[in-house]
């Protein structure tokens, strides 16, 4: 019986030849290159061992060699399967493009009681008929939303502050459910708010239809009523209060909220970090804000640089993860994003964060107006005069005009990394995105110079910090698994 | 350990022909119409009930003389039940329970051939044609009590039977709409799409094919399954079974060969594979090849212990069900214990002398009985309650 069984160098490959399939590499540091495949699986190397991999005499019994093979960055005599792996993987993080535009945005006022320095669309104003959007429009809105083939639709309600169009949103709400009892859909409504007019009717309305609350929360209560100016400079308390009620209302985790970095922000990373803790958050989107529209709005004050905002994350992140290791379960949502896109085989819905780009084909936006924008920050941009995004407007153009408008496909195919100069031969590709509003803001096309980016600078130096934490630092790559949602 | 064949004698002229498959029942008022398809289970002797298709004696006849298809069962059956279906082979003097409607742990093996030949199989292949088992388990399913929660179909290799498996399948599909069956199979066969699809056509309403992946390196997998190509072939048939909706669960024996590459099998798996519906980790169990390879097999599951709480917690993050099977609780890492399942079958599950004052034995996986030729010398009884 003895001779019946074979030794393992038997299943060895045949000889040592092996060919590579599609990756990019980049320098991480002085002393390590990181190799990252088409799907986002990434290998650190020295320069040696990368001068190995692509002169192809890495040995078969070498870790590197077993590691690299696992990953599918090359293929040897032995097995033949990597490249129909590959292929599900690529599949699988692209299936979100198919399922098409999931978010749809209504801007059901343009009036707000706040005028917050990082907001160009806000009208201090009581004529509702000029900047409130209408019961027509917004049943062409809701027309255009189930035309989206997605199974999951999110209605969310924008500004201004849209709870001061309250019945609107009722009526759409409503709407909407009257409608999904032949559509189908996973419905789901947030408004985001300053919830300084909630009131019980309105939390009762949002309780019986599930609708959650996303509200502005900029730190501590001197920077948060720095940043978010209103009469009576109390959007703090007004705030905290909301939020308060609310939870109580609708449950803790019906209620989200969201800062903005401001050049405020800047040196106060770890207080506004202590206040969202101290109010019973336990996530936080350290989130950057496009530099061109407060910057324009207000001429001097507040722009600030990549760089600026790259030492605010750094040591966000490292506060964080400090406290994690103390014990506190809290999240950076950023960070999450895209450790999703680098340990999940799955894409993402961040707008910025896809090749293509999320504009229009994740979500959309309809202005008060009746006016259809593929962004956020591209009807900001329409509000100070260039509507170059203008898709269309509810009222006299199909869903068909809008969604092959060339407002919309010329961004969206100038937001192909994979086409684009400089993009396509980055590491970090699979982790990017595209960001065809702020190129088109700093630079004038849709595509920019990636090496006068901001966007790219500030996402390179992320996916960089990212991976050195993962591989130097044990204990931090078990925190930062953790806030993968697969 | 319960053994589930014996001897057999017959004691009166037999109208059967060739190899018997009933079902059994104890019950002397048994409706007289439907007696002819049972074989009716004297444990005493006396009152023997006319008009059964056959008798089992568990002692001779007093009153009178045997019925006709009569059989003495050997001393050792005591376990045989109401609603069992049993085989005898007369000609070989020999019964087996092929289906106990009291156990959670039926199972059919439907042939000993395979095309892999693993290090540590514990049911070594014979080559020899087996097709017989087939009609077997054919006649056997339409016998088996509607309740039963779950049936097994295990080899050798399943798919080797090819269209034969299907119509097992099929029958279990068709008699036991609310059974589910659990298939262990090494997933090469489905390779071919068109065989997975007459597969899944069948649409069973709870069927799930367990197949082994050893590591996540193509030469180590082989190396375990001793058979070139056997990983390519398997990741295929995984992924044509998915993509067609059949439910799979891994299945990776620790040992010697595996247990190094156990975390980086387990993120190959959430990366690769990340659609299978479950994970299994599972101790070696000394049967069959396992006890011929033993040295190069054998490693105290103590040592593993990072390997696998890595392994684990890389699958469960990503939501993936996995479970532990074949684990004494004593050796396992605390965090382990949620993962842990007790999954030795009842007919093959003991406990060594060390776990006596164990207060903990109720929750434990407890051993193989074939485990007494080497286990953990780190099993240690628990002095407390949990």
């Amino acid at each position: 019986m003895a001779s019946v069984f074979e030794e393992a160098v038997a299943y060895l490959p045949k000889d040592s030849s092996y060919k590579l399939l599609p990756f990019r590499f980049i320098r991480l540091d002085p002393a390590r290159y990181v190799a990252v495949n088409e799907v986002g699986e990434w290998q650190t190397l020295a320069r040696a061992e990368l001068d190995m991999l692509v002169h192809k005499t890495l040995p078969p019994e070498n870790p590197l060699y077993l590691s690299l093979k696992s990953k599918h960055f090359l293929e040897d005599q032995d097995s033949d399967v990597a490249i129909d792996l590959l292929t599900l993987k690529r599949r699988t993080k692209q299936a979100r493009i198919p399922q098409f535009t999931g978010l749809h945005m209504f801007v059901v006022t343009l009036r707000c009681n706040h005028s917050c320095r990082y907001c160009q669309v806000s009208r201090q104003s009581e004529d509702r008929s000029a900047f409130d959007m209408t019961i027509p429009m917004a049943d062409k809105g809701l027309d255009f939303t189930f035309q989206s083939p997605s199974r999951a639709i999110k209605i969310e309600f924008q500004g201004g502050e849209p709870l001061l169009n309250f019945d609107l949103i009722k009526y759409i709400v409503l709407e909407a459910k009257k409608r999904n009892k032949t559509e189908n859909r996973k419905l789901a409504f947030v408004i985001a708010t300053n919830l300084s007019v909630l009131s019980d009717e309105i939390l009762d309305f949002c309780r019986t239809h599930k609708v959650m609350l996303s509200t502005s929360l900029d730190g501590p209560e001197d920077l948060h009523n720095a940043n978010r100016p209103n009469v009576g400079n109390n959007s703090y308390q007004i705030t905290i209060d909301g939020i308060n009620k609310a939870r109580g209302a609708l449950g803790v985790d019906q209620l989200s909220a969201l800062m903005t970095t401001t050049s405020l922000s800047l040196p106060r990373v770890t207080d506004i970090i202590d206040e969202y803790l101290r109010q019973g958050f336990r996530g936080i989107f350290l989130r950057n804000l496009s530099p061109y529209g407060f910057a324009i709005k207000t001429k001097v004050f507040d722009g600030y640089s990549s760089d600026e905002w790259l030492n605010f994350y750094r040591t966000g992140l490292d506060y964080i993860l400090e406290l994690n290791k103390q014990g506190l379960r809290l999240t950076e949502f950023f960070t999450g994003l895209v450790l999703g896109k680098m340990l999940t085989p799955y894409g993402t819905g961040f707008v910025n964060l896809q090749s293509p780009a999320g504009l229009g084909i994740s979500a959309v936006i309809f202005n008060y107006n009746g006016e259809v924008y593929p962004s956020d920050e591209a009807r900001m941009k329409a509000e100070m005069g260039d509507k170059v995004f203008c898709m269309g407007n509810l009222l006299t153009n199909t869903y068909e005009e809008m969604m092959l408008s060339t407002a919309l496909l010329d961004p969206l195919s100038d937001s192909i990394s994979e086409t684009v100069p400089m993009c396509e031969e980055c590491a970090f590709l699979p982790y990017c995105g595209a960001d065809p509003d702020y190129h088109y803001a700093t630079q004038g096309d849709f595509v920019g110079h990636k090496a006068l980016s901001g966007f790219c600078r500030k996402n390179m130096e992320v996916f960089r910090y990212i991976i050195k934490k993962m591989e130097d630092d044990p204990e931090a790559r078990a925190i930062l698994e953790s806030w993968v949602r697969w | 350990m319960l053994k589930l064949s014996s001897t057999i004698r017959s004691l009166s002229e037999s109208t059967e022909t060739g190899t018997i498959v009933r079902r059994i029942t104890d019950n002397p008022n048994y409706v007289p119409a439907l007696r002819s398809n049972e074989y009716f289970l004297n444990r005493n002797g006396h009152a023997v009930p006319a008009g059964f298709g056959g008798y089992l004696f568990a002692t001779l006849p007093v009153e009178a003389a045997a019925p006709l298809n009569s059989f003495l069962l050997d001393p050792e059956v005591t376990f045989l039940e109401h609603g069992d279906v049993i085989r005898i082979t007369p000609d070989r003097k020999s019964l087996r329970a092929l289906y106990r409607r009291n156990s959670p742990h039926n199972s059919f093996l439907l042939t000993e051939r395979c095309n892999n030949f693993c290090l540590m199989c514990s049911q070594p292949p014979k080559p020899n044609d087996d097709s017989y088992i087939i009609d077997q388990i054919l006649r056997t399913v339409p016998l088996i009590s509607p309740e039963t929660r779950a049936i097994g179909l295990t080899g050798g290799e399943p798919t080797l039977l090819g269209s034969k498996l299907i119509d097992i399948v099929q029958a279990l599909k068709a008699n036991l709409p609310h059974t589910a069956v659990h298939m262990l199979s090494n997933g090469r066969n489905f390779k071919d799409i068109a065989f997975a699809r007459t597969l899944a056509n069948i649409q069973h309403h709870d069927l799930m094919i367990g197949i082994p992946l050893y590591s996540d390196i193509s030469s180590i997998h082989d190396y375990v399954v001793q058979a070139d190509g056997a990983y390519d072939d398997t990741i295929r048939g995984i992924i044509n079974l998915k993509s067609l909706g059949v439910k799979v669960e891994i299945r990776v024996v620790i040992h010697q060969a595996t247990y190094a590459r156990l975390a980086d099998l387990a993120r190959f798996i959430r990366r690769n594979l990340t659609f299978v519906d479950q994970v299994a980790l599972m101790g070696l169990e000394m049967m069959g090849f396992t006890k011929f390879n033993l040295e190069k097999l054998w490693i105290d599951p103590k040592d593993y212990q990072p390997q696998l709480v890595e392994a684990v917690e890389i699958l469960d993050q990503a939501r993936i069900r996995v479970s532990i099977y074949n684990h004494q609780l004593c050796v396992l890492d605390p965090r382990l214990y949620p993962f842990n399942r007790k999954s030795i079958s009842d007919w093959k599950n003991e406990y060594m002398p060390e776990c006596d004052d164990c207060t903990r034995r109720q929750e434990c996986g407890g051993f193989f009985s074939s485990a007494k030729l080497r286990y953990s010398r780190y099993i240690t009884p628990f002095k407390t309650a949990s």
